[in-house]
């Protein structure tokens, strides 16, 4: 993907309504031929986002150029994007041939033509012998395919997918987040697709816009996300962390991170790279397979006791609170010390695999490991034992 | 399952069907007796169709249906178009409770207060200040008065489970919004305008005060069985009455099934 120029620029767009700011002085690209995600919690602008490019909302400010052409004022059934709507949006007075067909009529395509392409995409989302069928007659899955085929039959210079897994059950779920990305390589046609949803985006999308309250806080490939978040958001919206807060202190070549008890070093680059100086308000972001975890015989000390700094790590003594087991993995919930309080994922067969609760640990973290953020104030979500992190509410 | 004396299936059964009676057993009683060869209420003297042959040869009655049946359609045309139009623009436009109100009140004020106003509105302004006379328009008029009221209310029921983003993705499919509003909303909510249609002809066709007052001196199918019913009822009214029951029934039915979400 990498070579591709960029298809859609958007510049300084933003968008109101009444008092609410939905889209906040938002710039993105998108490239040719990408699969591009919007990932947000609700209400988080993402979809404003979208109906801003497929022309059902128009921006109060900034640009949305497609190949360098201005889209605001070109109505939407003029602009070569289409767009997958969550709920489908089928015609219900029209069987699924006719659903399908649409665009293309309106296009003014001959008859035979369409019977062409229709019979193709409708073999592509494997709905062959599907056309004569009413909507109502469809499981969600089928109707998921539809939408899809309708849309994608236009041929768009780029694809808008509104949250198109959602009503879905898990199960067919991850089976269509595989099989959009197997569609989305073979037609070569730019994805850009909208979900509240983390695993989604990480599993589909080669690039993530993670979004907060109207603004993008990070354009980034899914490992980069996940191996350097650029905010405590992005960190605890992204998968699970362990976010120690303190205040940034840099001493020479030695920074740290301190808090009223505990002193946590970091990697000698990392407030260069965060843009952090001495003093900001920082904290350290650790995921949980970076935690490595020993058995103490001993009671931990409280208090910030037995926590250290030594070499090229960190040390702090803590009690395991909650263990789940996810099979090859187990993943347990930490109250450190310090009083942060910790998640720890451990492979099954690995040295802290055996352990319960009420025992007592030192959990260690190599300083490469701890990322630096800025500390934005906004409190992390709790963190819990249950499988994955559970996703916010859909978007209503 | 043996059912007790007091088991509450059984009350409400015996309820429905004493209500059921109190409502129809007249109209029921209506019919028969258009069947009866004496025209007479007390003696029946055998079945006979003649009293409709009668009416079916009655002039001024066959006048006074043309009139009444022109003036439901043309009144039932305008008041489906402005209220199906109404209808989308209050669903989507608005959320004034007073502008609810305000189309509903002309569907609910009582029909000789509507008429009243009218009559005076009309001779006002129509007759007065135009120097036009009163007659089957003003009756029409009068008629997509009350008449929008009805499909407005009939139209938002169906409106009320339309899925905004079939819109959109018309929009986005390539076609303009006139191609959006034929192709999809139109199809979409026709039971419900149909439906809407259909209560709205049944309304025209059986209304009397405000056609009485507005008409000048057309004679609409009401006012001329109005007339006729002055010196007595004939059994003829009654073969007209029959005429009329059933075809607000079929209508009515009708757009029931068309439109379940309403009555």
């Amino acid at each position: 993907m990498e070579q591709h120029h960029d298809l859609i620029r958007i510049e300084e767009v933003t968008k109101r309504f009444g008092q609410l700011v939905a889209v906040d002085d938002v710039s993105a690209t998108i490239r040719e031929n990408e699969f591009f995600a919007l990932l947000g919690p609700s209400g988080c602008g993402k979809t404003t986002l979208l109906r801003l490019l497929a022309g059902l909302e128009t921006p109060d400010a900034g640009r949305l150029l497609l190949e360098g052409r201005d889209l605001v004022g070109v109505r939407p059934w003029k602009r070569p994007l289409n767009m997958m709507f969550q709920s489908y949006a089928l015609f219900p007075h029209m069987n699924v041939y006719d659903n399908v067909a649409y665009g293309l009529r309106q296009e003014g395509k001959g008859h035979a033509e369409i019977e062409r392409r229709v019979g193709d995409i409708l073999a592509l989302v494997r709905l062959v012998g599907f056309g004569q069928r009413r909507p109502h007659q469809l499981s969600g899955g089928e109707r998921q395919r539809v939408a899809l085929a309708r849309a994608l039959v236009k041929r768009p210079k780029v694809l808008l997918l509104d949250e198109p897994l959602a009503a879905l059950d898990r199960k067919l779920r991850v089976e269509m987040q595989l099989e959009l990305k197997r569609l989305q390589h073979s037609i070569g046609i730019t994805f850009l697709i909208v979900t509240h949803d983390q695993e989604e985006a990480l599993v589909m999308a080669d690039r993530v816009a993670v979004m907060d309250r109207g603004r993008i806080l990070q354009v980034a490939t899914p490992d980069e996300l996940y191996e350097t978040p650029n905010s405590r958001f992005v960190a605890a919206f992204i998968g699970e962390s362990t976010i120690f807060r303190g205040r940034l202190e840099i001493r020479g070549a030695e920074s740290a991170v301190v808090s009223d008890r505990a002193r946590w070093r970091v990697a000698p680059a990392a407030p260069g790279q965060a843009g952090l100086g001495d003093g900001a308000a920082a904290s350290i972001i650790v995921r949980p397979e970076r935690l490595r975890l020993e058995r103490l015989e001993a009671p931990a000390a409280r208090d910030g006791r037995g926590t250290a700094a030594s070499g090229l790590h960190n040390r702090v003594e803590g009690e395991v609170t909650d263990v789940a087991y996810f099979g090859a993995t187990r993943k347990y919930v930490l109250a450190l010390s310090d009083g942060t309080v910790a998640l720890a994922r451990v492979q099954v067969g690995q040295s802290g695999d055996d352990l319960a609760p009420g025992m007592h640990v030192t959990a260690t973290w190599a300083i490469d490991h701890g990322v630096l953020v800025a500390d934005e104030g906004v409190p992390p979500a709790p963190p819990s034992a249950s499988p994955g992190s559970a996703p916010p509410a859909a978007d209503p | 399952m043996p059912r007790s004396l007091f088991s509450p299936g059984r009350w409400l059964g015996a309820h429905l069907l004493l209500v059921f009676l109190f409502l129809y057993l007249p109209i029921v009683v209506l019919i028969v007796l258009s069947f009866n060869e004496s025209g007479l209420p007390t003696a029946w003297t055998g079945f006979s169709t003649r009293w409709y042959e009668s009416v079916a040869t009655n002039e001024k009655i066959l006048g006074a249906a043309a009139t009444t049946i022109f003036i439901a359609t043309m009144s039932t045309i305008i008041a489906t178009a402005i209220g199906t139009l109404l209808a989308l623009g209050l669903e989507r436009l608005t959320n004034n409770a007073l502008l609810d109100g305000l189309v509903f009140i002309p569907g609910i004020i009582p029909d000789i207060v509507l008429a009243i106003a009218l009559l005076s509105f009309y001779n006002l302004v129509f007759t007065g200040v135009l120097g036009l006379k009163l007659g089957a328009w003003s009756v029409i008029l009068a008629h997509v008065v009350f008449n929008i009221t009805f499909v407005t209310a009939i139209v938002r029921t169906r409106l009320r489970h339309f899925d905004i983003s079939i819109e959109e993705a018309s929009l986005d499919l390539g076609a303009n919004e006139v191609t959006t509003f034929r192709k999809v909303t139109l199809p979409v909510i026709l039971p419900g305008v149909i439906a809407a249609a259909l209560v709205a002809f049944t309304l025209s066709v059986d209304e009397f005060v405000v056609a009485f007052f507005t008409a000048g001196t057309t004679i609409t199918f009401p006012i001329q069985v109005y007339s006729m019913i002055r010196f007595g009822v004939t059994p003829e009214i009654n073969a007209i009455a029959t005429v009329v029951v059933i075809v607000s029934f079929v209508l009515v039915l009708a757009s029931q099934r068309l439109n379940p979400e309403q009555a």
